[in-house]
């Protein structure tokens, strides 16, 4: 290494952080947690608005304010949030200095300025267009031209990313290949290079054609390319935050994988079959063809599908390995039992774990099979869907990690170590009823993106069941549980990096934030007892596939009570 | 060997899966396969399947379609706007306006009978979504989108908007009757 000046090592985890990188990582994740703030008060604006009893917003604000709920924290919070996983994963995994530091700056100069300028188009220049701004619908050309920014900014963090393996490999800091986490930044990092691409497919002619240099924007072809764009970045979020879940095993538990090769082939499933997994987001549009609709959706989306499911398996099953080979090995769930449930890491990663996988990932499938979208299409539905996935799923995952990050990063404790404990279930369980009332709200037909569902200044009003309009009061109640966990965590991060008990450069943590690995004697004597070391997530597994089958059934019932299509 | 340290001299993909994981796998693939063929069996053996028939049209060339068949088939007008209530033949083409922010005209249908209904949007993109049953097709302009529909049940019917069309997007509110 020719700079090792520039490299410390963490007192408690043993890291080795190059100090670059650490400020890059520093300064992404607290524009991350900001950008969350923001966006989520918004959604707080949304939420309480979509409460019957309530109605917090007028109609414009509260379309502004989706709309900028919807960027925020969707783009802003989770792709600043991603850089600084990638710079963890190649800088700080693979002990490597970070490549170009300067550029990498010059990359998240370029995100803060596209996500400032989008939000002023947003809330100053009339662009209440929603994240997805549909064309012919325009928006002030700002608006497009921030979020072109935006993603210039997030594509050099991705080069720097790739940059940093490259270097890692000639000045030879690992031997072997990269570890399972890198691997799995790395498919997120490829993803995200596709991803961009298509993302400048479409905002560039939207933005060309608001300066007046395009005459027209074929409204399908915009469809297609977006949705080429806004699926494959929930395929980096699933990448970046099923990394994060492997490597929370190993902090936690000294877990290693139970295959290495299971897990890696099913990241490169991410990969092979990104391309054309956007029409599950097209299978009530006109023009697309119903082969292309199931091709697309089973090659392609089930391939993904069938990948996470198997980190759903190896990653629990790994824990349960790892902790039975250190003694925890009594009955069924012993060693889920005594798990740190206290530690807000490990409880965030778990909320995650089963809120993607019981709640995000059976209803994902089920609105991404041909016919069934019919019954669900733009319903509320949806958004109750990926408020299980990209929240429960990969924000709690995040929320998690930054819990462990801010005393190796900071060199600051948390504060207020109890309130610490609690947000997770706070907002694990306020987003869990967000979720599953805006899903039932959905299934009765309340639609997304809809500022008044009791039609009180409607022409030719319709009125929904009763039970339809009790759920979205429901669901207010938990977006106020949810909102305040919310902001528990935004409070205890920003309150811990400005007030949390200061440590020196080689001062350890008063409480542990890794434990040591679980040998491969430990391991070969929990082999010679039993032949399954998993039995517990097995059983738990079981569940899942049962729960997914009847839910996904019981839905065909639903759609064949509908009208005749042919 | 933890998910963060390299494999070292070990490489991956030579590594043995166990024999309890590689059944796990196979259940989730037979899983795949079951999610992929329900979709093709019911494009055999189930009734609600979209119509993929799709022309390009105009605003204008809609318009005039439409508007031949409101002239022709009006029975009656409804509500305080005075909508042209239309009922058209049994099995014949029905067009339907989406645009800011009406769902025009309003249709009178046959339970059991099957119409060819046309979707079209003026402007933007719109949802049609009919409830209570609670059916949902997107709506775009440019693409007349040809689907048949076969109503189940007698009664009234509303069609609201489910994909944000700007500020009246709420009361953007249709209906159809189903008459025995
Ligand atoms: C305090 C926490 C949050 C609350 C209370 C909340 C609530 C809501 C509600 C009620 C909607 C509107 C549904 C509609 O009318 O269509 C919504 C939309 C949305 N939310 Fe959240 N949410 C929260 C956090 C998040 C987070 C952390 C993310 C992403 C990581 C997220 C992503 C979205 C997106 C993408 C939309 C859709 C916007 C659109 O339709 O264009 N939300 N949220
Ligand atoms: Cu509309
Ligand atoms: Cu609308």
């Amino acid at each position: 290494m020719s700079n090792s000046s520039e490299f410390r090592t963490c007192p408690d985890t043993g890291l080795h952080i190059d100090r670059p990188a650490e400020k890059l990582m520093k300064a992404n994740a607290v524009a991350a947690v900001v950008f969350l703030l923001v966006g989520g008060v918004m959604g707080l604006g949304v939420g309480l608005t979509r409460w019957p009893e309530v109605h917090l917003l007028g109609a414009q604000n509260f379309y502004t304010t989706l709309t900028g709920h919807g960027i925020n924290v969707l783009i802003f919070w989770i792709i600043f949030f991603e850089i600084a996983v990638l710079y963890f994963c190649s800088s700080t995994v693979l002990r490597c200095r970070l490549a170009m530091p300067k550029v990498a700056w010059g990359g998240f100069a370029l995100m803060i300025v596209g996500a400032l300028m989008n939000n002023f188009a947003v809330w100053k220049l009339n662009s209440a267009v929603m994240m997805t701004s549909y064309a012919p619908m325009p928006a002030h050309w700002s608006f497009y031209l921030g979020l072109i920014l935006f993603a210039v900014g997030a594509l050099v963090g991705c080069f720097i990313f790739l940059g940093t393996l490259v270097i890692a490999q000639k000045e030879k800091t690992y031997e072997g290949s990269i570890p399972l986490v890198a691997f799995g930044a790395l498919t997120a990092c490829i993803i995200a290079v596709f991803t961009i691409v298509s993302g400048a497919l479409v905002l560039l002619p939207t933005f060309l054609w608001q300066l007046g240099l395009i005459s027209t924007i074929d409204p399908g072809v915009y469809r297609l390319i977006w949705w080429a764009f806004g699926h494959s970045s929930q395929q980096i979020n699933v990448c970046a935050h099923v990394s994060i879940w492997y490597l929370v095993g190993t902090i936690m538990f000294g877990a290693r994988p139970l295959s290495e090769k299971v897990s890696r082939f099913a990241f490169l499933l991410y990969i092979a079959v990104l391309q054309v997994a956007s029409a599950h987001h097209l299978l009530v549009d006109p023009g697309v063809s119903a082969e292309w609709k199931m091709f697309n959706t089973s090659y392609a989306m089930y391939l993904a599908v069938m990948a996470s499911m198997v980190h759903g398996l190896t990653v629990p099953g790994a824990m349960e390995a790892a902790q039975r080979a250190r003694g925890y090995n009594n009955g069924l769930f012993e060693w889920l039992r005594k798990a740190p449930w206290g530690n807000p890491t490990f409880s965030s990663t778990m909320i995650s774990l089963f809120g993607f996988g019981f709640l995000g990932g059976i209803t994902g499938v089920m609105m991404g099979t041909e016919q069934l979208n019919l019954i669900i299409h733009n319903t509320i539905y949806v958004p109750g869907h990926f408020h299980a996935t990209v929240v429960l799923g990969t924000t709690m995952a995040f929320m998690g990690i930054t819990y462990w990050l801010v005393p190796i990063l900071f060199r600051r404790e948390l504060i207020l170590m109890p309130l610490c404990k609690l947000q997770p279930y706070i907002f694990g369980l306020g987003m869990t009823g967000v979720s599953l009332f805006m899903m039932g709200a959905g299934t009765m037909g309340i639609p997304r993106r809809h500022w008044d569902a009791t039609f009180a200044d409607t022409s030719m009003p319709y009125e929904f069941a009763a039970s339809a309009m009790s759920l979205m009061s429901l669901n207010g109640l938990s977006v106020v549980l949810a909102g305040l966990g919310g902001a528990m965590f935004c409070l205890l991060i920003v309150g811990s990096l400005l007030f949390g008990k200061k440590l020196g450069e080689n001062e350890k943590c008063s409480y542990p934030l890794i434990v040591d690995a679980v040998t491969d004697e430990q391991y070969d004597a929990l082999h010679k007892t039993t032949k399954n070391t998993i039995p517990g997530t097995m059983v738990l597994y079981t569940v899942f596939l049962l729960a997914f089958a009847l839910y996904y059934f019981i839905n065909w019932k639903y759609l064949a009570e509908t009208w005749g299509l042919s | 060997m933890t998910s963060i340290t390299p494999t070292g001299k070990r490489i991956w993909w030579n590594e043995p899966i166990e024999k309890g994981e590689l059944i796990w796998i196979g259940i989730i693939v037979i899983w795949g396969i079951v999610l992929t063929v329900m979709m093709p069996a019911w494009h055999l053996y189930g009734e609600q399947n979209l119509s993929t028939e799709t022309y390009r049209t105009t605003p204008a060339m809609y318009q005039e379609k439409t508007q031949k068949m409101v002239d022709q088939y009006t029975i009656r007008t409804e509500g305080t706007r005075q909508f042209p209530v239309v009922a058209p033949p049994v099995g014949s083409d029905v067009y339907l306006i989406a645009r800011l922010w009406d769902w025009w005209p309003i249709l009178e249908l046959k339970e059991g009978q099957t119409y060819r209904l046309h979707l079209n949007s003026m402007d933007w993109n719109h949802g049609f979504s009919l409830q209570p049953v609670n059916l949902n097709i997107q709506v775009l302009p440019g693409y007349e989108h040809v689907i048949n529909v076969t109503p189940n049940k007698t009664g009234e019917y509303s069609i609201i908007c489910n994909e944000y069309c700007g500020i009246g997007h709420h009361n953007m509110v249709g209906k159809i009757h189903v008459i025995k």
